[in-house]
């Protein structure tokens, strides 16, 4: 009988599997089903036991590679994993979250056992013909298709299905044995951009953009790059929304123009940065042009602020466009989001 | 400190970004109407690749720098009059359809086999660079897959900074979930390096390097290889624009004060 094997690693605790991982598990019962196929599910952990009680329901063959090696996301120990869970399980179709982790060593894995890989994949249909979605040009145009090679190994998007959650208990699972070559890379931490500002939040409700109109001359002649980054970072705390940029704004800093200090190139959306998932989105000070929105390809609801009556939002990129001056506008959303927050909550 | 390097740069070249695409369907499967004839630019992550390498190479003498850049050959030599003006490499050229729907393993097959015959190449000194992901597939296999061909098992993608140490390892910043970087060190060469942006601004333009390149560039076009890449490839089923086109409401002459209202309801509980 056909099999479909489900790949997932465990968050940095090295004993729980990450929401993207759980997010391919439903989606790999959705394909099996629709295929009268076997579910295997394979887990890359330091402690697979305790990563696997979340799929004690799951009604899968469990698989996994666990142990100290497996803490650490690396290409050489990671490839080596994915490939002795696959030899295990022996699939025609491999799902796997699209994670910086699995994205880091999928296709090598693909090659080695003589398969094919298509990433960023935001939805899988059929049934006796499998078709695949994703975006290309930059989530420009979108393309359905489908292989004819086995083993397919698809990479999905996260957030583009729901997690999936059973009743947590004790699980049964096989452990396999992996031949690790000896380690040459080591992982040695975390780096933030900046320790005190974490201003990238993928679980946001709300993306808010700058854009290089904060840093610019301003109607009365003069630069007001402070108080741009103060009513920022107001808002952000405030609101606790995602803080995006527009391309110009993050690359003034080596071009010797004022810079707002917590943004740094992680920041960045749109062809050349992220394309973030958030239900809403609100770009402030930012023109709107094609490689900057191309980024917002996976937010919901959009709003701009920007004088410019002519700027791209309005051409049907947004949903409301204020022509307005940003700098006025948030200094009175975040007093509202201040009284807000003083203000008993509405008793239900 | 010096540590003497050979870096291959991967590259392929795209539409500009500021132009419009249309999907188009033709005999041999989707394209984009008008790809060829629109202007290109080097894959802009390879670019950042390229431009890092050119960094590395500057300070590590007796270092040496290849460009191995796929595309069709009248493209290719257009996108070069701009690129060779910037650093100094040696051209490798593989004549190759253009655009996002070729497959990723046909395509890292052709780039193997490319750097494999690169004359001179030291192994023990090889570094792997390009864009972590095109801005025409945007799959972020292919340097992988090239990797894999070539044996190496060092791998990091979304990369913004390497820095060299003095016995010949590495530490590198890969980026992860929510805006941080893992910090990894590498023993040293050989090892695959998919760039992000990098650090470094885009150099200005010198036409001294670019005289000196285009020597060897010329005769680099003229022998390129043709690569067929067909093979195993996906069969795509539909090409569409997105069908979304938003009716934009926009608001003029509505006081700060108002406007701040109604952002904080829209906003909702966050
Ligand atoms: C290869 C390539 C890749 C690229 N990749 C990206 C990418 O990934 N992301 C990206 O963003 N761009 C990218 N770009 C650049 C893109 O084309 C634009 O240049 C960029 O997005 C412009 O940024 P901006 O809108 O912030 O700045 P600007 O174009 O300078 O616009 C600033 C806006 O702010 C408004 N403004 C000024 N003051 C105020 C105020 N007080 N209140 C309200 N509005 C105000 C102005 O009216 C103007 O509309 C790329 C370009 C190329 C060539």
């Amino acid at each position: 009988m056909e099999s479909i094997l489900v790949l997932t690693h465990a968050d940095e605790t090295g004993s729980t599997l990450t929401k993207a991982s759980l997010e391919a598990v439903t989606a790999g019962k959705d394909l099996a089903a629709r295929r009268g196929a076997l579910l295997a599910i394979g887990m890359v952990a330091q402690n697979s036991a305790a990563a696997a009680a979340t799929l004690n329901s799951s009604s899968a063959r469990l698989l996994a590679v666990s142990g100290e090696a497996f803490a650490q996301p690396r290409y050489a120990s990671d490839a080596a994993a994915c490939e002795a869970v696959f030899r295990a399980a022996q699939a025609t179709f491999v799902l796997a979250p699209e994670s910086s982790r699995f994205a880091r060593v999928m296709a090598g894995v693909a090659h080695r056992l003589g398969g094919c890989i298509d990433t960023h994949v935001t939805a899988i249909s059929g049934a006796e013909n499998v078709e695949a979605t994703r975006w290309f040009y930059r989530q420009r145009v979108e393309a359905g298709l489908t292989r004819a090679a086995r083993p397919w190994f698809l990479l999905l998007e996260p957030g583009t299905h729901a997690a999936f959650a059973g009743q947590p208990g004790e699980a049964q699972v096989e452990q396999v044995a992996v031949e690790l070559p000896a380690p040459r890379t080591t992982v040695t931490g975390m780096r933030a951009p900046l320790a005190n500002e974490q201003t990238i939040r993928p679980d946001a409700k709300l993306l808010f953009v700058a854009g290089a109109g904060w840093t610019k001359k301003q109607p009365d002649g003069q630069v007001h790059a402070k108080e741009a980054g103060e009513l920022i970072l107001g808002f952000l705390n405030a609101s606790g929304a995602s803080l995006g940029s527009s391309k110009s704004l993050v690359d003034q800093g080596s071009d010797g123009q004022p810079v707002l200090p917590f943004l740094t190139h992680l920041n960045q959306v749109g062809q050349t940065g992220a394309t973030p998932r958030h239900a809403k989105g609100l770009a402030t000070c930012c023109h709107g042009e094609e490689p900057h929105v191309v980024g917002w390809r996976f937010i919901g609801e959009r709003r701009a602020i920007s004088l410019d009556p002519n700027c791209g939002w309005t051409r049907g990129k947004a949903d409301v466009v204020y022509v307005a001056d940003a700098f006025q506008v948030m200094r009175r959303v975040n007093e509202l989001l201040e009284l807000k927050k003083q203000l008993p909550a509405p008793s239900s | 400190m010096t540590n003497s390097l050979h870096i291959v740069v991967c590259a392929g070249v795209v539409p500009d970004p500021l132009q419009t695409l249309e999907p188009v369907t033709g005999a041999s499967g989707p394209g984009i109407k008008n790809e060829m004839v629109l202007p290109a630019v080097l894959d802009p992550w390879a670019a950042s690749a390229l431009c890092e390498a050119a960094h590395l190479i500057a300070n590590n003498p007796e270092s040496k720098l290849w460009l191995v850049l796929l595309g069709p050959k009248a493209k290719l030599q257009q996108v070069m009059m701009t690129v060779a003006q910037k650093v100094k490499f040696e051209l490798v050229a593989i004549d190759g359809p253009i655009g996002g729907f070729a497959d990723a393993h046909a395509t890292a097959a052709a780039l193997a086999d490319a750097v494999n015959s690169i004359a001179g190449l030291d192994r023990s000194k090889f570094l792997l660079f390009g864009g972590w992901e095109s801005a025409s597939r945007g799959a972020g296999v292919t340097l992988q897959l090239v990797g894999e061909r070539l044996g190496v098992t060092d791998q990091f993608q979304g990369v913004d900074r390497i820095e060299l140490r003095e016995d010949g390892s590495f530490e590198v910043l890969e980026r992860v979930e929510g805006g941080k970087h893992q910090v990894s060190v590498c023993a040293g060469a050989p090892a695959v390096l998919g760039w992000a942006t990098g650090n470094l601004p885009e150099p200005k333009n010198n036409p001294q390097i670019g005289m000196t390149n285009m020597r060897s560039i010329m005769p680099a076009l003229q022998k390129a290889k043709t690569a067929a890449l067909d093979g195993n490839g996906p069969r795509y089923v539909s090409v569409c624009l997105p069908k979304q086109q938003r009716t934009t409401r926009v608001v003029k002459d509505l006081a700060p004060d108002a406007i701040a209202q109604e952002l904080v309801e829209w906003m909702g509980g966050q």
